[in-house]
């Protein structure tokens, strides 16, 4: 083990870390509101708009992230539409697990029982307000265990980013290899994408038990 | 008890049609102010569709619905605010599981009536009391046995300050233990002066209770009468079959 | 513009080498597939176990390999596994290996899932009406755990498939990479060659991908009880 090795080349790995939490908050965030948006279209079945979300979700959902990728790196170029490697990415990303968002959270909207919403109906809401007081909330609480699965599972996706030339912890693993010590770089990357996605683990699956003891689902 | 003579619900030939099947064949029925009404008849007879129906549940394929002069039926109806006036109480309670007791309650004065929330608070905590479940405001759902559930959907249901309302078979999915305390409450609204249309299989409530029982059978109104006259001396031959179904004989067994 | 995607695929061997490399893309996946199942069922029989030391072992097997990204897992064992213990070994074994690590733990959470889902009277009244230990695993178990499994199963085929790209980064010849290959060539004369060839790929992985999603939706329905 050369630790002055690990001592020189830590700071690489920070930044590339914070690299790749940056690409994952926002891929995360648009991921989650493109897949709030298509639930939501699809629940409410818009004519139209619908069929086109349904079509996009499978095309999401039964491609590779890394196709995308180059797709929208290599090839989007070449019709005159040029994005940069952290544009791609984020692109990238939330087209993928806009994909997988939507059906998680649709699983939670089809999960509110027909009787919920006649009961809030019956205290006269109206759309916006029903789906606000009463159906997002309990459908988000049983389409938490699904929404961290795709979380994390889009965290990890973002690994192979240095596709599109971004300096990211892969990119800095792969770049090391050249000076040997591949044990050293890799124990760095394990740490380091243990370090991100550990957390975001514990924090869901403390969110999801507080969920399940806050009164759902009796 | 006796209602005034203020007609405040009035249905006319109304019609409701399931893909082929007719569930509503021609229902035409006044409420009056301050009436208890109970509906009562087999099951499939379209008793809890007619329920469903008033406040727009159910769209319906002809007829009139009238709410204290207002057509309920004509195109571009507001169906928030005429389900404000009209409480509605279902089988299976659907309290919102997310959120507590109070909050349930109070969820439809301030987020659709926009009441300040004191206002609402003090009323939802007198109405609990005479409930007698002032010290369940802070419970969940699960937490509660279904008779309390219940309970706590009439007080929902009656915060909103409704014009009528409907119960629809209430204590159908209650253990038998637990109906009479659901059922105690809507005796003392009925005293107070509660406009009602209870849809049960209770006959003996429904015999204490009722200003008027509705029989209905194959999506028609088969017969109406006062609980006496209707339970000692039913006129049609479908309601005595009907009501036989809640009598036993005695066995008599052969012991020689 | 037309033509310019005509020429690329006609051109030399790039429609058999675009064969080629799906091969390579199928072969890895189903081999995983094929041996997480293999060692899947027995390690998720260990893990409902009650042996604590089971229970515990696999558990945290699954939280890691559920935490790292395959792509950290296939570096670490491309280029570390032959500095630390000398083991070299070729990248198709590599990427075999590491899926089936993968596919294992996800594997053995399925059957542990199935197993533990079965209600207990399901054991209770086989046993009622009498059958022996032996007839109640073939007659009452084995088909509902299977029949709870088959979609996960499926599903774990097409993210196993999914996944596949990642060999990519261990220079295996696989359908991105040789259409990556395809693409350097004739990237300089045909404008267009990244957007047909990339395209494809895309449309090749989806007309593999969503069949299969479709079958598993559709069991998932067909057998709901």
């Amino acid at each position: 083990m050369d630790f002055q090795f690990i001592v020189r080349v830590s700071p690489m790995f920070v930044k590339g870390a914070w690299l790749t939490v940056s690409l994952a908050f926002w891929g995360l965030v648009l991921s989650l509101t493109i897949g709030l948006f298509c639930a939501l279209v699809r629940y409410w079945r818009w004519p139209v708009i619908s069929r086109l979300a349904g079509v996009y979700i499978e095309l999401a959902r039964n491609t590779p992230l890394m196709i995308q990728l180059f797709f929208l790196y290599y090839g989007l170029p070449r019709l005159g539409v040029l994005l940069e490697g952290r544009t791609c990415a984020i692109v990238g990303l939330a087209f993928l697990g806009g994909g997988y968002m939507a059906e998680a959270i649709r699983g939670g909207l089809t999960a509110v029982s027909r009787g919920q919403i006649e009961a809030g109906l019956s205290i006269g809401f109206k759309r916006f307000d029903l789906l606000r007081y009463v159906i997002l909330p309990q459908a988000l609480a049983v389409s938490l265990p699904a929404i961290t699965a795709t979380c994390i599972f889009l965290i990890k996706e973002t690994s192979v980013f240095s596709i599109v030339a971004l300096p990211d912890l892969m990119y800095v693993a792969k770049d090391l290899l050249k000076e040997g010590h591949s044990t050293e770089s890799n124990l760095l990357l394990v740490l380091s994408y243990l370090v991100i996605i550990l957390p975001v683990s514990l924090v869901f699956g403390y969110l999801e038990r507080r969920v399940r003891f806050a009164g759902f689902g009796d | 008890m006796s209602p005034n003579d203020q007609v405040i619900l009035k249905i006319t030939d109304l019609k409701k049609r399931f893909d082929q099947t007719d569930v509503l064949n021609g229902i035409s029925l006044d409420v009056r102010q301050g009436e208890v009404t109970v509906i009562i008849g087999p099951s499939g007879c379209g008793k809890s569709t007619l329920l469903r129906c008033l406040n727009g549940l159910e769209p319906i394929n002809s007829g009139q619905i009238e709410l204290n002069g207002q057509l309920l039926t004509a195109p571009g109806t507001d169906w928030s605010t005429v389900r404000q006036k009209i409480g509605m109480v279902f089988q299976n309670y659907e309290l919102f599981p997310h959120l507590n007791v109070i909050n349930n309650i109070l969820l439809g004065p301030m987020k659709v009536q926009k009441r300040p929330r004191a206002e609402a608070l003090a009323e939802a905590e007198s109405w609990l009391d005479r409930v007698g479940l002032k010290d369940r405001a802070l419970s969940y759902p699960r937490q509660l046995s279904g008779g309390q559930k219940q309970r706590v959907a009439i007080v929902r249901a009656l915060c909103m300050a409704p014009e009528i309302m409907l119960f629809d078979e209430v204590t159908a999915s209650l253990d038998p233990e637990m109906v009479r305390e659901v059922l105690d409450v809507m005796l003392n609204l009925a005293k107070g002066g509660l406009t009602m249309l209870i849809v049960t299989h209770e006959m003996a409530f429904a015999k204490a209770v009722a200003d008027r029982i509705i029989f209905m059978d194959d999506g028609l109104i088969v017969e109406q009468a006062n609980p006496e006259d209707f339970f000692n001396h039913p006129e049609s031959e479908r309601a005595q079959r009907f009501l036989n179904i809640f009598q036993f004989g005695r066995v008599h067994r052969d012991k020689n | 513009m037309l033509d310019s995607a005509i020429s690329i695929f006609t051109a030399g061997r790039n429609m058999a080498r675009i064969f080629e490399g799906l091969g390579v893309t199928l072969k890895i996946s189903m081999i995983s597939v094929l041996l997480s199942v293999l060692l899947g069922v027995p390690s998720g029989l260990l893990m409902s176990s009650k042996i604590r030391f089971c229970r515990l072992f696999f558990k945290l097997y699954l939280e890691f390999i559920r935490i790292m990204p395959i792509l950290v897992l296939l570096f670490l064992f491309y280029y570390s596994l032959s500095s630390v213990f000398s083991i070299n070994l070729p990248a198709m074994a590599v990427a075999i290996l590491v899926f089936t690590l993968w596919g294992t733990a996800e594997m053995a959470d399925l059957v542990r899932g199935a197993v533990t889902s079965l209600p207990k009277h399901q054991w209770e009244s086989s046993r009622a009406i009498g059958l022996t230990e032996p007839q109640l695993n073939i007659y009452v178990i084995v088909p509902q755990a299977i029949r709870r499994l088959l979609p996960g199963v499926i599903n774990l085929t097409t993210r196993m498939i999914k996944t596949t790209p990642f060999v990519f980064f261990i220079n295996i010849p696989d359908l991105v990479k040789v259409a990556q290959q395809i693409v350097e060539v004739t990237g300089m004369k045909n404008l267009l060659a990244s957007v047909w060839v990339y395209g494809l790929i895309f449309f090749i992985y989806f007309a593999i991908c969503y069949p299969i999603s479709l079958f598993s939706h559709y069991l998932e329905k067909v057998w709901q009880d």
